[in-house]
């Protein structure tokens, strides 16, 4: 599917030149360039806010750029839609998978191009060639199974089976790994380098630099929109180095923290089942000035534990106390009202009103306790938020900028802001720097440290290795369901807690 | 919007004072009402009479009423589609409970009021607590209260006759602001006014107007945070239906005939394109009182100009409605798409 059209001398299949774009109040990117070479993983990296989302929806023909051009197999192209990338053979997998999952497999592969006979669908026909698609992304499934009972990793290769069966030869890949079990991020790594033998290219987008250490063959790296240099051979392709490139300096990571003096026990389930896992019951105790750090593959539910305890989906059985007092939150009023707090899994969804201003999301939680006689005090509202953004360093052009326009880190610490306005006792947080980039993760993992310092007991699910092992002062690992075991810190390594997390039995029950 | 909010804390101060007021987002209704006004005073000596002013203003009253309320609801993202049918009821109920019943006029009023409330309880809790769409809870409504209405009445017209004059001055009163002869203010403007106050009041300063806009952009942020969600929008159906009554009663004091089988018709959707108008998301969310006077105020502004400058249309009425309605929206969102594509200065 390569050869014919593309000359033997050196064209590269995709290249981008000096391609600018502007947004109200932001420049998106500014004059850059790059070339993806035939059947070449170029991992894309660099930190949020930093253009890569702009230039793979660019290059994916969702916006147009404001100068430069495109070039594929040398030769300029304006796309002015999806369609038109995908005729010129690039497709992007976006972050958040775009199938329907109402339909099944073969529907969604086929969606919008189904093969049809006498105007009606042709089912045989459709079945029989996404098997083929499938088998290419090594998927051996019915391509009649509703794609709603796949898990996400499988979804994710039935949207890459789509892109192929589209002639693709580019795939653009948007932080394909971040919902991604252990698991599921190998059977990927395979495929994609299966696609790269048969000639297809890779751009890989990715905040996690042990993938693109892995993956690719060459990187590329953006800072505040601009190039920020290249990494042309894979022996350089180095953590520390990539990391120096995108932030312009260095960060010390890993650097462990001194560990606190756990104080009183502030959050304690007994026997606690979540309605996801009913069958098993869970136990465990944060205390105050401790940081536990909850692991476990995708699925073993985690969340749901969080989501219990914050009252979300209330427990079918089981106690919570919170500072010794028992409560077992129905809804989350009740949680808050005992002093927990929940940083969300999804911080768009369940994190902000993105719409609203930074200064009304931050003051949403302690809005009502800061009233008077149920008028709003603008007084104080406008305090919090000229406290919190130096604080939290939020940056912002000001407390009424709304939220969607902040980057992902500063929006992660506008939810932290709104939570710690109402001075909780315990705080739960999901995935706390998922999609966040280098420089604000370490912002919030000191953050962290410091609420942990002056006496919370924080609870927080991770699956990112780095995370759990980096942040936590011990850490909890769940398998399926249940509590696998607790490891301390000494126990704290990332062999043990992957033999806990898939279901060995490593360390002991220090929960 | 943020753009518009940074954009509020430059320029003179007069006119920053006026865009604290007046949001962007509808000063292109108001452009647009301002040119009907222009034409329909240009094509017929009779609009700027001040017997069709007050008209105009009273109307736009009664209809600002009843739009104000399922602004509520439509805050929440829901929709209310019972308002006619409960203007309808509550019209024809008062003078069935006071003249054929013989009931006083507190109880009454009060009982009507209260039917209205009781109504958008309903509604409310089938949404919250059953999780059934607003849209089909409310359209069995609509059918339901009319056929109510209809029933008891045995769709026969209501009226109060000559009697109950002192109530019924609550909406045919007048007060004579420039002297004898001058422009009289309608008691129903007053009414609204206070309403139109309370309600801005509710929406912009207290922590449950905040949570409605808040829960009507991401509800699920919203319970996150620890906002009662399903409380608040049973509030907001609460809201919708007792201003419905409210507008219903004072509908038929003022007309003082109530037709069962046609009374109130259409006056939700008169409510929504009014709401829709002044600035009101049907995804939720937004909404503005000074947009909803506004938007009720062309509803009753372009009827108005039909009967003056078009008598030979009133066939079509609703089709230029209908019209001019569409292209202030289509030009409204062409406006909003150039400034989004606009680059910041």
């Amino acid at each position: 599917m390569n050869a014919a059209e593309v000359p033997l001398v050196e064209v590269p299949l995709v290249e981008v030149r000096g391609i600018s774009k502007r947004f109200p109040g932001v420049r998106a990117l500014d004059d850059v360039s790059l070339r993806v070479g035939q059947a070449e993983v170029l991992a894309l990296i660099g930190e949020n806010g930093a253009g890569k989302s702009t230039l793979l929806k660019i290059l994916a023909g969702v916006q147009p750029p404001d100068a430069g051009e495109i070039l594929v197999a040398g030769r300029p192209v304006r796309f002015r839609g999806v369609e038109d990338a995908l005729e010129a053979g690039i497709a992007l997998i976006h972050q958040e998978l775009n199938l329907a999952d109402n339909l099944d497999v073969a529907g969604n592969i086929f969606l919008g191009r189904e093969p049809r006979r006498l105007g009606l669908l042709d089912l045989a026909t459709m079945r029989r060639e996404a098997a083929e698609w499938l088998a290419m992304v090594g998927l051996d499934l019915d391509p009649a199974t509703p794609l709603a009972e796949l898990p996400i990793g499988r979804q994710q290769l039935v949207e890459i089976a789509k892109a192929l069966s589209t002639r693709a030869r580019l795939l653009i890949m948007d932080e394909p790994t971040s919902s991604l079990s252990a698991r599921e991020t190998e059977t990927l790594f395979r495929v994609v380098k299966e696609l790269r033998r048969r000639g297809v290219s890779v751009i890989w987008i990715s905040h996690r630099l042990g993938e693109v250490k892995e993956l690719a063959d060459r990187v590329v790296v953006l800072r505040d929109g601009r190039n920020a240099g290249e990494i042309a051979d894979r022996a350089g392709i180095e953590h520390d180095r990539m990391i120096r490139m995108m932030v312009g300096r260095d960060i010390d990571r890993l650097a462990r923290r001194p560990s606190h003096r756990p104080g009183d026990v502030m959050l304690a389930a007994r026997d606690l089942r979540t309605p996801a896992h009913p069958k098993h019951p869970i136990s465990f105790e944060v205390r105050s000035g401790e940081i536990v750090g909850i692991a476990g593959l995708v699925g073993a539910g985690r969340t749901e534990l969080l989501t219990t305890l914050f009252g979300v989906t209330p427990a079918v059985g089981g106690s919570i106390a919170v500072a010794g007092r028992p409560v077992t939150p129905r809804t989350p009023i009740e949680a808050i009202s005992a002093g927990l707090a929940l940083v969300p899994e999804d911080r768009k969804q369940q994190g902000l009103v993105l719409e609203m201003a930074v200064r009304e999301n931050m003051s949403l939680v302690s809005l009502w306790p800061e009233s008077r006689a149920g008028f709003v005090d603008f007084a104080r509202e406008r305090r919090l938020s000229t406290e919190m953004i130096p604080a939290l360093a939020i940056k912002t052009p000001g407390d009424r900028q709304a939220v969607q326009f902040l980057s992902g880190g500063n929006q992660q610490k506008v939810v932290l802001a709104k939570w710690l306005a109402m001075k909780p006792k315990v705080l739960l947080l999901d995935e706390p720097t998922r999609g966040i980039d280098v420089g604000a993760k370490a912002e919030i993992y000191d953050l962290v440290h410091r609420l942990a310092g002056e006496g919370l007991a924080v609870l927080f699910v991770s699956s990112e290795m780095e995370e759990i092992l980096s942040l936590a002062d011990r850490a909890l690992v769940m398998h399926e369901g249940r509590l696998a075991g607790g490891l301390s810190r000494d126990e704290l390594s990332e062999e043990n807690v992957m033999q806990l997390a898939a279901g060995g039995a490593a360390g002991r029950m220090s929960a | 919007m943020s753009e518009q909010a940074m954009a509020n804390d430059r320029g003179p101060a007069i006119c920053r004072a006026l865009r604290g007021i007046v949001s962007p987002k509808i000063l292109g209704i108001i452009g647009l009402l301002a040119v009907v006004c222009l034409y329909t005073a240009l094509a017929s000596d009779n609009f700027l009479k001040v017997g069709n002013l007050e008209n105009i203003v009273h109307r736009t009253a009664l209809f600002g009423i009843l739009s104000i309320g399922v602004a509520f609801v439509i805050i929440t993202g829901g929709i209310d589609l019972s308002i006619g049918s409960v203007v309808c009821l509550v019209g024809v109920l008062l003078p069935w409970l006071l003249v054929q019943h013989g009931w006083s006029v507190p109880a009454g009023v009060g009982f009507v009021l209260l039917l209205g409330a009781a109504i958008g309880l309903v509604h409310g809790l089938l949404v919250t607590r059953l999780g059934l769409q607003p849209f089909v809870v409310t359209l069995c409504g609509l059918l339901i209260y009319r056929g109510v209405a209809r029933g008891l009445t045995q769709d026969q017209s209501q009226g109060f006759g000559t009697a109950y004059k002192g109530l019924r001055s609550l909406a045919t009163a007048r007060f004579p602001i420039f002297g004898e002869g001058g422009f009289e203010l309608p008691a129903t403007t007053l009414i609204f006014l206070v309403i139109a106050v309370l309600a801005a009041v509710f929406l912009n300063r207290t922590v449950w107007g905040r949570y409605l806009l808040a829960l009507g952009r991401n509800e699920q942020a919203a319970r996150y945070s620890g906002i009662d969600t399903g409380r608040m929008k049973l509030l907001a159906y609460v809201i919708s239906s007792t201003l419905a009554a409210l507008g219903g009663m004072l509908f038929v004091l003022d007309i003082n005939a109530a037709q069962p089988s046609d009374f109130g018709n259409f006056y939700e959707l008169y409510a929504i394109a009014a709401a829709v108008l002044g600035g009101c998301s049907l995804r939720g969310g937004e909404g503005s009182i000074l947009g909803l006077l506004v938007g009720s105020a062309l509803m009753v502004v372009l009827n108005n100009m039909i009967n003056l400058a078009h008598p030979q249309y009133q066939n079509v009425e609703f089709a230029i409605i209908g019209g001019v309605i569409l292209a202030g929206v289509i030009a409204d969102e062409l406006v909003r798409r150039a400034a989004r594509r606009r680059p910041a200065a």
